[in-house]
């Protein structure tokens, strides 16, 4: 790996060190504001995602599999989980799965929130996306290694 | 009624555990069942002689949301066919738990055969065409594996797949010619096609009808030139020969013909075809069994001979031809049963399966000869049994034909002659004369549950003679009527004075027995024969099964040819060459080429667009195509951006860097490329390519002067906000209003990723 | 403008297909990309061209003023985009594995089952 794909270039690599953080939360930003303004788990996912592949070519596998704490493997099954558990509400109150469910709370700082199931599975898809794409960058990397 | 039909496979299911749990006795236990549907089908007796012949219907919901009903005709002809379905059924299951005692699959012939009943039950008492239809193949299928039931043995394989084409095959041209009926009539219920039989015979597709339906039960009733599955079935066990190729299944073929008569019959197609079929399946049937030797085999003949006997009868169509088909098919089945059973006791007691090795067997199986000579008698048609008032009534019908009388009566009394012969050979041959050496010897008389069918069906035989009135009154005559369509004044009886039938029955009875005492002169002298074997109707279902093996090896080889680009090729041909057709010739689409309002920095993004496909697909580098790519990627990033979508833009820049990160990681592993195509073919590649390019951009723009239906985004907008709560419209779309699409989505990248994985985590465990 | 994108769509489709009738896996790889690229953006078009009308509701409001591009195709591109990055890489490693097996870049290796 480092022979071919790490680029040695100390600036790149700082560079990393510093963007790796602001892009990770530039991805939950992107995805707690998705349902109002452009963004969404998809797209969240996506730049997260991309972050640990910048690492992972600013550095090389290694580091980047220890920044990221999880497998790919289990951010799969989380999210696909919070998918389906986002699902499960309107059930109990008598309506179609995957009917949304609001509850609207007031808290003291930000003021009035909505917070509903489709939050949740918005945060699924993001988890699934993450893992799915850094499942195939890691495991193509590692091979070709 | 439903649950009659549907007990057979409700038990079938659990026979091989009463079997394991009952031993040698499971044959009885299982055999009440038959025994309890004759009784409840005996029932009905008293019903239909209130309604003098006529018809009950039992109607069951089976899909009542789709108004799909399950339905039960109930007359004459089916209480027949039930009442011989159930009472054969009977013995032959009682038999079998003695003939294959021991056998380690005993367990699944009660399943098959008791699977078989069912379905045997359903077919004739079905009113509905689909449901008839499907029982129709279900007796196809457990025949087929019943026929196999020795499946080690390659000879029964082969007989049972050769059973099944050529069964089947018919039961495909019995299926078109069903649903034609159903649109002719407008009914997919018998009860309500049969009162509309004018519709039928003055309809276009009434020969169309004919052909089809009549290939369906020549095929399943061994008809000439079909005859030649059933001696081969023969390879199943005794009991399945009894019951499936003698009394029941074979007779599905007549049972439809009988049951079809009064909406198909008596017009001269019929009249000819069924008459002539008929006739020549009955003399080919009766010569093949004077020909041959094995005990299975000159059954197996003689029932295609009765089989030709009761379509010709059917053919004819008079009042006294239904009656006397009914009344042979009764005959028939009573003795045929029996002497099938018999042909067993012979095979289990005594080890002989030809004519040939028997002989004086009489005081070691004193039982069984007289039963044999009883059944025999039968057979022949003498004087009081059964099977004699049938042959008379035979007689009368042919020479009282509406057509080809002359003809018919020759075949039929040419017939009648080596009947005789057959009998003889089946119930003197191996009974009396002196004492053959047999492979086994037989120690002792069978035991009752080999004994039991036999006796009672040849004792019925002789009673059914001597009170033919008894009979005539109740089934046979509503069985007649059902065929007839009409009610038919009942005359059975053992008498009717000297005329001209009984004395053909004199004459046939004198030159059979005379034939028989030359019976092996006669194989002699037909030795020749033997050439038909080579070229006969045989030979040509073996070419035909080859020349079905030829082509799919044939059409493999073209089709399933390994190269990916030909497959390709080969769709998009087809899909362009379809799609322009339909396109300038059934619709009058308008295409708009408004090339105004575009603005220079969109016009300059398509132009690098273009270029960079283009690029990539001539570049001899690899690195230069997946940088082309990336930009190709780009660019339709800003298309989407410029016209507002936001989000997918997003989403297109973010997955278009992945995959040119992605396909770096691959590709530079590969070597380059090579060029490996002349240039001829990449011209040909090329002008198939613009032209499904073309096409897309045709459609394109006939697409947009064209809209059949309002979008249903039109909703999503005006309820994003006040029920999704979020402004952003595709993200609301995406996680509620199409929740559920999204998550299959997201599965299915999971999978991907997985897949992805394991490919490469097996290979790298490949290694160590 | 549609006129143009129709064109637009027909000549990156002729590219894909162009490159899906080569012999060489990565030539087929690269054509699936494009093909992709092409069926989203025909996708696109066909649900009608806006400039500067995204789909957004305006902040207080309940409904957009105006006209907006029409969500339903946006949504449907965006996941066909991600989820066509994960087929698209599936093959990627199922190609990478047939060549290990083969070791040629030429699909005419690949046409008997049993290698």
């Amino acid at each position: 790996m480092n022979s071919q794909f790490a680029l040695q270039s100390l600036i790149l690599r700082t560079a990393a060190h510093f963007l790796l953080p602001l892009l990770l939360i530039f991805s939950v930003f992107l995805l707690l504001r998705g349902h109002n303004e452009p963004g969404g788990g998809f797209i969240a996912g996506l730049v997260a995602a991309s972050a640990v592949a910048l690492y992972m070519f600013a550095l090389d596998i290694r580091s980047a599999k220890r920044v990221l704490r999880f497998e790919p493997r289990d951010l799969l099954g989380w999210g696909l989980l919070f998918g389906v558990i986002s699902g499960v509400p309107a059930v109990f109150v008598g309506q179609p799965f995957f009917t949304s469910q609001w509850l609207e709370l007031t808290l003291p700082v930000l003021g009035e929130l909505k917070v509903g199931t489709p939050l949740l599975f918005d945060v699924g898809v993001y988890l699934v996306v993450i893992g799915a794409v850094l499942l195939i960058l890691l495991s193509l990397a590692e091979a070709e290694d | 009624m439903l649950l009659a039909v549907l007990s057979g496979f409700l038990i079938a299911a659990v026979a091989p555990w009463v079997h394991r749990g009952l031993g040698r006795h499971s044959g009885w236990a299982l055999a009440a069942l038959p025994a309890v549907l004759f009784i409840y089908f005996a029932s009905f007796l008293p019903a239909l002689g209130e309604t003098d012949g006529g018809r009950i219907i039992l109607e069951y919901d089976w899909i009542p949301s789709l108004g799909i009903q399950l339905t039960f005709l109930v007359d004459g002809l089916s209480l027949l066919f039930a009442l011989l379905i159930s009472g054969i059924g009977f013995f032959v299951v009682a038999y079998a738990g003695r003939y294959l005692e021991g056998h380690r699959d005993l367990g699944r012939f009660y399943v098959l055969i008791l699977a078989f009943m069912a379905s045997m039950l359903g077919l004739v008492l079905s009113s509905n065409l689909i449901s008839l239809f499907v029982f129709w193949e279900l007796t196809s299928i457990t025949s087929y594996l019943l026929i196999g039931y020795n499946h080690e043995d390659a000879k029964a394989r082969k007989s049972a797949l050769q059973g099944l084409f050529v069964t089947v095959a018919g039961g495909l041209a019995l299926l078109t010619g069903l649903i034609m009926m159903a649109l002719v009539g407008g009914s997919y219920e018998l009860h309500e096609l049969l009162t509309s039989g004018d519709i039928f015979r003055e309809h276009d597709w009434y020969l169309a009808i004919l052909l089809l339906v009549l290939l369906g039960c020549f095929t399943k009733s061994a008809q000439y030139p079909f005859h030649f599955w059933l001696p081969n079935a023969m390879a199943a066990p005794t009991p399945v020969s009894a019951y499936l190729h003698s009394a029941t299944m074979v007779k599905a073929g007549v049972y439809l013909m009988a049951r079809l008569n009064p909406s198909l019959g008596s017009t001269e197609d019929w009249m000819l075809l069924l008459g002539l079929f008929g006739a020549v399946t009955m003399f080919v049937g009766v010569f093949l069994s004077v020909r041959s030797t094995g005990v299975k085999q000159v059954l197996a003949y003689s029932t295609v001979m009765a089989l030709g006997t009761l379509t010709m009868l059917i053919g004819v169509g008079t009042e006294t031809a239904m009656l006397a088909a009914m009344a042979f098919l009764l005959a028939h089945s009573l003795y045929k049963g029996a002497l099938f059973l018999v042909a067993g006791i012979l095979d289990h007691e005594a080890g002989c399966k030809d004519f040939l090795q028997t002989g004086g067997l009489r005081r070691a199986l004193p039982v069984t000869t007289v039963f044999a000579g009883l059944a025999a008698l039968s057979l022949a048609g003498v004087l009081p049994m059964f099977g004699f008032v049938a042959k008379e009534l035979l007689f009368e019908a042919v020479l009282e034909a509406p057509a080809l009388a002359g003809l018919l009566s020759v075949f039929a009394v040419v017939s009648a002659v080596m009947v005789v012969a057959v009998a003889a050979i089946v119930g003197i041959r191996p009974w009396y004369g002196p004492r053959v050496d047999t492979p086994k010897t037989p120690a002792h008389e069978a035991p009752p549950a080999l004994l039991a069918g036999p006796v009672i069906l040849a004792s019925l035989g002789l009673l059914f003679g001597l009170g033919a009135g008894l009979v005539d009154q109740g089934l046979i005559a509503w069985a007649a009527a059902a065929v007839y369509g009409a009610p038919v004044s009942p005359y059975l009886s053992l008498w009717h004075g000297f005329n001209l039938p009984l004395l053909l029955s004199g004459v046939s009875l004198a030159l059979g027995l005379l034939l028989y005492l030359n019976w092996e002169r006669f194989r002699r002298f037909t030795g020749f024969m033997a050439v038909v074997d080579r070229y006969g109707p045989e030979a040509a279902y073996e070419k035909a099964m080859a020349g079905m093996v030829w082509l799919s090896e044939w059409q493999t080889r073209v089709l399933q040819n390994g190269y990916l680009r030909y497959y390709l090729l080969t769709i998009l041909i087809s899909t362009v060459g379809l799609v322009m057709v339909t396109l300038f010739t059934r619709t009058h689409v308008h295409i708009d080429l408004d090339l105004s309002g575009i603005l220079v920095h969109e016009a300059f993004i398509v132009a690098v667009l273009l270029m960079a496909a283009l690029v990539s697909v001539t570049t001899r580098s690899r690195l230069g195509a997946v940088v082309s790519l990336g930009a190709v990627g780009f660019c339709v990033a800003l298309i989407y951006v410029l016209f507002s979508a936001a989000d997918v833009g997003i989403t297109q820049v973010l997955v278009e860097t992945l995959t040119v990160i992605m396909l770096v990681l691959v590709l530079f592993r590969l070597p380059g490329f090579l060029g490996l195509t002349p240039m001829v073919l990449r011209i040909r590649d090329a002008v198939i390519a613009l032209a499904v390019g073309a096409m897309m951009a045709v459609l394109k723009l006939a697409a947009s002067t064209t809209r059949y239906a309002d979008s249903i985004s039109e909703y999503f907008i005006q309820e994003s906000q006040p029920s999704g709560y979020g402004r952003n419209i595709v993200n609301v779309i995406l996680v509620d209003f199409r929740a559920l699409d999204t998550l299959g989505e997201i599965v299915v990248l999971a999978l991907a990723a997985v897949g992805v994985y394991a490919m490469i985590k097996f290979r790298a465990e490949d290694r160590k | 403008m549609e006129t143009l994108m129709a064109f637009t769509v027909g000549g990156l489709f002729a590219a894909a297909i162009y490159m899906m009738l080569r012999r060489s896996i990565v030539k087929l790889v690269i054509g699936l990309v494009l093909l992709s690229n092409a069926a989203n953006l025909l996708l696109f078009t066909q649900a009608g061209l806006l400039r500067g009308a995204p789909p957004l509701v305006p902040e207080g409001a309940m409904q957009p003023a105006g006209a907006v591009a029409d969500p339903l195709a946006q949504a449907l591109i965006l996941t066909a985009i991600v989820i066509g990055f994960g087929v698209l890489a599936f093959a990627v490693v199922l190609i990478h594995r047939a060549y290990e097996v083969v070791k040629a870049d030429d699909m005419d290796q690949m046409k008997d089952t049993d290698t």
